[in-house]
């Protein structure tokens, strides 16, 4: 283990970063969401490199329960998003815009 | 030797994300998506998290992974965006999430030490760190298995009857949605 948790959190802090960019910087709700999916794999890493360094298995359970959760999260979020798609014809967010006045 | 694994897999595990985040394609951004799964269930494998390197592909790169790649080919967005959001929102955000990552990376590399419980607490009362520390940490997945069915009971049942909540969810919300039409 020469590899310290300093460079676990870089690597999770950068992967959170380009998941934020991601849901500012696209349209396309389908990607934006995947961004979403990309900063909870961010944390995950991050919990799991916690749990390594500080010898307890009780980041690793938390992940295993965040990965559950996301499964369940990912299936509503994608049925709502075939929902949308059915009443508007489109998932770019710039053009759900009905309550914009 | 390990060393060069970390630098190897974190780096494709970024770079595949950054292709994610900024390919106008989603079907791309996708396949990039799975390649940066794959590279953090590599991470974990570092981290001897086996199992939950197992669980991240099979679970994420996976059925997550598969279901994504099914909705946008089933909703056939074609339709290439033009051009990101830079405007003055997207600006301001873009700048947060650069303020963000820089406070985060300052903090990481500048504190190198976690917080201790005080010694005069630990001195009056000798249980306090063995009540904090929890399930010693072993890459075994039988270390799961009795964690989750002794101290983690509770939450492991309450999440069975989420993912049956979610799966009613997505009924009504399909249901309904096609009445519509």
């Amino acid at each position: 283990m020469n590899i310290g948790i300093h460079s676990y959190l870089i690597v999770s802090g950068l992967m959170f970063a380009i998941g934020f960019l991601g849901v500012i910087l696209r349209k396309n709700t389908l990607v934006l969401f995947m961004s979403l999916e990309l900063m909870l794999n961010a944390v995950n890493l991050a919990l799991v490199a916690f749990s390594r360094y500080n010898n307890t298995m009780d980041g690793n359970l938390f992940v295993f329960f965040i990965i559950t959760v996301a499964a369940a999260e990912v299936a509503v979020g994608l049925a709502i998003i075939v929902a949308l798609y059915r009443k508007r014809q489109t998932v770019m967010v710039d053009e759900l815009n009905s309550l914009e006045n | 030797m390990t060393d060069l694994l970390f630098y190897f897999f974190s780096f494709v595990a970024l770079v595949s994300a950054l292709v994610m985040v900024l390919n106008p394609n989603a079907v791309g951004g996708a396949m990039a998506m799975i390649v940066s799964f794959v590279a953090t269930a590599a991470l974990f494998v570092l981290l001897e998290a086996y199992f939950l390197a197992i669980i991240q592909v099979l679970v994420y790169a996976g059925a997550v992974m598969v279901l994504f790649l099914f909705i946008i080919m089933l909703l056939d967005v074609d339709k290439v965006e033009a051009a990101y959001r830079f405007d003055r929102i997207g600006t301001l955000a873009a700048v947060c999430g650069f303020v963000l990552l820089a406070s985060m990376l300052v903090v990481g590399l500048s504190s190198s030490h976690l917080p201790v419980p005080p010694t005069e607490l630990v001195a009056s009362n000798p249980d306090v760190i063995s009540q904090s520390s929890g399930i010693p940490f072993t890459s075994s997945s039988k270390s799961f298995g009795y964690s989750l069915f002794t101290k983690y009971m509770l939450p492991f049942q309450l999440v069975g009857f989420l993912l049956l909540a979610a799966m009613l969810g997505v009924i009504v919300i399909s249901k309904r949605a096609s009445q519509v039409d």
